[in-house]
């Protein structure tokens, strides 16, 4: 590869960004990285421990890369020597069968070079690609064990992040760039060596002033662009925060004629943009030049002291041609080595970001002695139960309760009273902190959670879909269950009309989160999951979102349906459903105030009755045309000013 | 290239900088293309001559053709990152402007989060595109032409090696390009398949735990995992093949001169320094080759987000002010509709309201009740014009809304949308959103009417309380009711509340309606709504099944006559019990 590396030089200075083309071996979505902006690992030694535990399964693999890289490493050192030689040797004195047989020799070097060098990336390839694999299956499965609140405090995006851009980093240095140091310092070393061997004293000349050259420059530039960036990172995400914002409230702003203004903002970031990037790349874009220049330089100083080396009997023409190669391949490595100290130490903070979930504490376990729960008969009792969650605000207090098999229990309350805490702690999405929750008598800790949950049927006011086809969707409730089956279910949740309605039926395709559906169509979807699944114990949470009259309907004749026979907890919102109830949980401040049947509650003339007729109290009022009582001087302030 | 044609006008007002860029960039490019020229001397002229003031004097000029290649680079690097920047700046600038002027059909069609991306990462694509377009594509084909033609002055003879090299090249370029484009295109499209199985996941955590599925979406992950995985490793193994053959091309080519020039020096054809010389330009030649290539599909990725740039800039605003619209124009709020039908696309699609009519006198307050679909937001959206309507007329005090100016019709009109957006910034600065120099009287009124004053009290900084990014840490009661402070505050002739208490719990809604009642005069309202509770009070209640009135009259007159509403009214009275839980 001698004189390949000529033109390194060349190729380097279009490589001022980090950002190589496709063609280099790199999709993915980590392509668009902005440079400047670079993470650091909080501790190098052991994210490098960690990583090592899942390339050491790629030990062959490694191995090989390792052996070969050497191998090209020395055939690229002796590419420059031997043309030298050819010079010298061959065709200087005119010896022309030597010149074919060295020419011979160095055609054997290139080809087994480059050979060598697609083999590498070959073999790297497969291992650099199974490793990340590994680690993306071993963050999902870790996700999978964690617990509610972990996915309560984080933010989904973050999350996204770390699996992709976080995964794409590692990706990148496994596959390029940590073969690109190795050899790159193998090179340095090398490079060195053999032009001290073959020259010592332009060995010194060459050595001394190029890779100073370089380093000077680099670092100068480095201050400059490494600032730079900064400012442009932080005008970027300011510009893209108010485009995000007024983009998505685009109508809010078209309802308030408020676009000069939108605009006038936009410009103000957007011109801070344009100076702070300005500076940055004008920066940045300096190490192009730069590099040519000193490789230009070093050419004159190859050839010019080179040359009056000659004449002085010094070194021969052979040594120049040489040395051109070897000041360049001196060069190279020492500008990749920076580059690549950036995007190493990325990946390492990226993969500390990934351990960082790995090693998050899974949902609370099961206790080793946890019980299989044989077939419930769904006899729930909350006893004493107490829960917070976080440490300083309780959520419920003293919760006791005693459901018999087949009742119906309604919770009423306002928002934030603990309705559904109560059926996250029935689930154990989340463990109590004192008391017990009992399931036929078995306290819920000592049972296995999955088969706990299992029995447990749970259809949520915010029906979830997945990507698949409506049948994927119903099916997900019992994964065995037949076609009929299914298709039994969905009749009886009232689905089944629309769902022949749907361009492919039961085959139809559901959008990213079901979003080619109506929100009461994706709820009775929902209860024809939870039937299908035929739990012992039923937790519903009634939507309160808007549906038409008569799909509202249908959702409530098939929830009735879902109910009859099952211990059954439900958030109520529907009159019906809690004149339904065997017993009525009223709950306030985490505590149960009240409860009983409607009758009762109503004749008790608590908080129930409160709740109940407040509604109807404000119906009838107006049904009357009566005026409410408000505050007649905000009116009247409101009035003076606005009227 | 139709894109980077089209970009090339926002080049314009950067001419000057355009045209410096290359030009320096042809300095920079003949300096390098000398430098080989002057190794031949001092190897030719000089050292085999013995000729110690060649040898000197070159290797200064060599020194002193790098300074001025130097100075050459370094232009071209401010020049073309001033034109970049400068450009790029004002394309986001025209992109944003443009977004504006996008009526709410155009809004429909282009969908919220596409426009994000376009305004950010396509921006920044299409300014990479400029860059490498004033600095690499001219550096590059430069180079090429350069060396080149120094290669064939260097030695006619070596030159026939270019005639063999490069088509071979170029061969197995355009091979590779076509062949690892599309794969490439294939990572990316199992990347989104395991980006969707995770956010499914962290999206439906509740009914994954729920329904014990964890083994199942851990198979589901994994089976995609694999997928991606043996995709990347298919692409970069094709791609592995590149380099290496490239090398192995051009180190041919590097023997074969070798051999060829060794021979003619030994017949005296040739000398050693001319070999050497041409190695270079061979050398140079081919490694342009290679960029160009590689360029070409960075260029193929900027161009496509060009190219979705250009579909922004180039949709017209489906609605726009007439040249005579009429900007003056004062009026008490008569809003009739005759005979109005509206498609959301043209007239290909059923359309959504059929043969409207109806009449809002000043002062009436005029709700609107039906099924989801029936077209009750649809129609409410006509009347600031947010359409327009495909049959028929709105029209405000007996003109035609077409006829009048946009912004004066929108400053008589308040809105409040079911789906309150907010801004970042104080809540004052969100309830002024629609009239910035209001009072702090008149803000603290508004709230109050909106029932929004006592939460916003209980904020430790009140009203000066921030509000993050679209409103995340207030809920969906408290957005409404700032929004409906914010609608208030602009005194409109016309208020228009879609569905904007739907998220309010039941006793402060009656408050809301009842304070906005003390403020009938003079407004006209419009409300829709789901809750027949809302509605109790107009003046005029508007039935609606699929685009069509089907009834109208107050509460009375429709319980007693209207079926549908009847239906609507009993069925609520019976399930809409307590308050929001």
């Amino acid at each position: 590869m001698a004189e390949a590396n000529q033109n390194q030089g060349a190729t380097n200075r279009e490589q001022v960004t980090p950002d190589l083309p496709p063609i280099l071996g790199r999709g993915g979505p980590g392509g668009m990285r902005m440079p400047g902006k670079i993470e650091r690992p909080k501790d190098t030694r052991s994210t490098l421990l960690r990583l090592w535990g899942y390339l050491k399964l790629q030990k062959r693999a490694l191995i090989a890369t390792a052996l070969i890289v050497a191998i090209t490493t020395v055939l690229n050192l002796l590419g420059p020597y031997l043309l030298g030689l050819a010079i010298d040797r061959y065709i200087l004195p005119g010896d022309l069968p030597g010149l074919a047989r060295i020419s011979l020799v160095m055609l054997g070097a290139y080809a087994a070079t480059s050979l060598l060098t697609w083999w590498q990336t070959y073999i790297m390839a497969g291992a650099a690609q199974r490793t990340v694999r590994d680690l993306r299956n071993d963050l999902f499965e870790q996700m999978q064990t964690l617990s509610l609140r972990f996915f309560d405090q984080r933010a989904h995006g973050d999350l996204m992040s770390r699996l992709t851009n976080n995964v794409e980093n590692i990706n990148l240095v496994l596959s390029e760039s940590a073969t690109q140091l190795v050899s790159g310092l193998l090179s340095l070393v090398g490079v060195a060596g053999i032009m001290i061997w073959i020259n010592p004293r332009l060995a010194l000349i060459t050595l001394l002033t190029t890779p100073l050259l370089m380093v000077l420059f680099t670092r100068w530039i480095g201050k400059r662009t490494r600032t730079g960036f900064r400012e442009q990172q932080a005008s970027l995400g300011k510009l893209n925060g108010i485009i995000e914002e007024t983009v998505t409230g685009q109508r809010v702003v078209k309802a308030y004629s408020r676009e000069q203004v939108a605009l006038a903002e936009f410009d103000v970031a957007n011109g801070a943009l344009r100076r702070a990037s300005t500076q940055a790349q004008i920066f940045a874009g300096f190490i192009g030049p730069l590099m040519n220049f000193i490789s230009n330089l070093g050419l004159a100083l190859v050839a010019g002291v080179g040359g009056w080396m000659v004449i002085r009997g010094m070194a021969t023409v052979g040594t120049i041609a040489s040395f051109i190669n070897y000041s360049r391949q001196f060069g190279r490595p020492l500008n990749d080595i920076a580059n690549l100290y950036n995007t190493i130490q990325a990946a390492l903070a990226g993969a500390e970001r990934v351990f960082e979930i790995i090693d998050e504490g899974s949902e609370m376990v099961d206790a080793p002695d946890a019980q299989v729960l044989p077939q419930i008969r769904g006899e729930v009792v909350f006893d004493d139960v107490s829960f917070a969650y976080d440490q300083n605000t309780p959520v419920l207090k003293h919760v006791n309760l005693h459901a018999d098999p087949g009742q119906i229990i309604a919770l009423v309350g306002p928002t934030g009273a603990g309705k559904t805490t109560i059926v996250n702690l029935l689930t154990r999405f989340y463990d109590i902190d004192s008391g017990r929750i009992t399931i036929d008598g078995h306290d819920i800790r000592a049972l296995k959670k999955d088969e706990l949950r299992s029995q447990l049927g749970i259809v949520l006011q915010d029906t979830y879909l997945f990507s698949g086809s409506v049948m994927d969707n119903i099916r997900y409730g019992r994964l065995d269950a037949t076609d009929e089956q299914a298709i039994a279910a969905a009749k009886l949740a009232n689905a089944d009309q629309f769902i022949h309605r749907l361009p492919q039926g039961y085959a139809t395709p559901l959008s990213e989160r079901g979003s080619n559906l109506s929100q009461g169509q994706r709820q009775l979807l929902a209860i024809a999951r939870a039937i299908l699944a035929n739990p012992s114990i039923l937790i519903l949470d009634e939507a309160t979102s808007s549906v038409d009259t008569r799909t509202e309907q249908h959702i409530q004749e098939a929830m009735l349906r879902l109910m009859t026979g099952r211990t059954s907890f439900v958030i109520a919102h529907r009159l019906s459903t809690i004149r339904n109830a065997d017993q009525i949980l009223v709950i306030d401040h985490g505590e149960i105030i009240e409860r009983g049947t409607h009758e009762e509650l109503l004749a008790a003339m608590g908080f129930y009755h409160h709740l109940y007729t407040s509604q109807f109290r404000a119906n009838t009022k107006r049904l009357l045309l009566d005026e409410p009582e408000i505050d007649a001087a905000q009116v009247a302030a409101f009035g003076t000013v606005a009227v | 290239m139709q894109a980077a044609r089209k970009l090339s006008k926002f080049l314009k007002p950067y001419w000057h900088w355009a045209i410096l860029a290359p030009l320096t960039m042809i300095l920079e490019v003949s300096m390098d293309l000398m430098q080989p020229r002057f190794l031949q001397r001092i190897i030719d002229d000089g050292i085999a001559q013995a000729n110690m003031t060649v040898v000197t004097h070159t290797g200064i000029l060599m020194a002193v053709f790098a300074v001025i290649g130097l100075g050459g680079g370094v232009g071209c690097t401010i020049f073309a990152v001033l034109a970049a920047q400068g450009s790029g700046a004002d394309l986001r600038s025209t992109l944003f402007a443009k977004v504006q002027t996008l009526s709410f059909g155009n809004l429909d069609k282009l969908e919220t989060g596409k426009l994000i991306t376009r305004l950010t990462n396509d921006v920044n694509q299409a300014q990479e595109l400029v860059m490498i377009l004033l600095r690499i594509m001219v550096r590059v084909p430069l180079l090429l032409i350069g060396s080149l033609i120094m290669g064939i002055l260097t030695s006619p003879q070596l030159a026939l090696l270019f005639v063999v090299l490069i088509p071979v090249t170029l061969v197995a370029l355009i091979w590779i390009i076509n062949k690892s484009f599309p794969m490439f295109s294939q990572v990316q499209a199992r990347l989104d398949a395991l980006n969707t199985v995770m956010q499914e996941n962290l999206a439906g955590v509740r009914v994954i735990k729920a329904f014990v599925r964890a083994k199942h979406e851990i198979q589901r992950f994994s089976r995609t995992n694999d997928h991606l995985m043996e995709q990347n490793i298919t692409a970069v193994r094709t791609v592995a093949v590149t380099m290496p053959f490239m090398m192995l091309a051009l180190n041919i080519g590097v023997v074969a001169a070798l051999w060829i020039g060794g021979v003619s020096v030994k017949a005296g054809g040739m000398q050693v320094g001319q070999v050497i010389a041409f190695i270079n330009y061979l050398m140079q030649t081919l490694m342009s080759l290679m960029m160009v290539s590689m360029l070409t599909m960075r260029v193929a990725r900027a161009e496509a987000s060009a190219q979705r740039i250009f579909e922004v800039l180039d949709s017209e605003p489906e609605i726009k002010n007439r040249p005579d619209a009429l900007a003056n124009f004062s009026g008490r709020g008569r809003v009739s509709f005759e005979n109005v039908s509206f498609s959301y696309s043209g007239d290909s699609h059923e359309p959504v309201l059929k043969q409207l009519d109806f009449v809002a006198e000043p002062g009436q307050t005029i709700a609107f009740l039906g099924a989801t679909g029936s077209g009750k937001s649809t129609l409410i959206n006509l009347i600031p014009r947010f359409y327009d309507v495909t049959g028929g007329r709105v029209t405000i005090d007996n003109v035609d809304l077409r006829d009048l100016d946009e912004q004066t019709l929108r400053s008589k009109i308040g809105v409040a949308l079911r789906e309150s957006v907010l801004f970042t910034g104080t809540i004052r600065d969100n309830i002024r959103y629609g009239r910035p120099d209001a009072s702090e009287e008149e803000v603290l009124a508004a709230a109050k009417m909106a029932q929004a004053h006592d939460f916003i009290s209980h904020f430790p900084e009140g009203y000066d309380a921030i509000v993050g990014q679209r409103g995340v840490n207030l809920s969906g009661g408290q957005k409404q009711r700032i929004a409906i402070a914010r609608a208030l505050l602009t005194q409109p002739d016309v208020l228009i509340l879609d569905d904007s208490t739907s998220a309010v719990d039941v006793e402060t809604e009656a408050k809301i309606q009842a304070a906005l009642a003390q403020l009938r005069q003079g407004r006209t309202s419009f409300v829709v709504a789901q809750r027949i509770s809302t509605v109790l009070t107009a003046d005029k209640i508007l039935v609606l099944d699929d685009g069509r009135i089907v009834g109208e009259g107050d509460h009375h007159t429709l319980l007693a006559g209207n079926p549908i509403y009847r239906e609507i009214y009993e069925s609520q009275m019976d399930t809409g019990a307590t308050n929001h839980g």
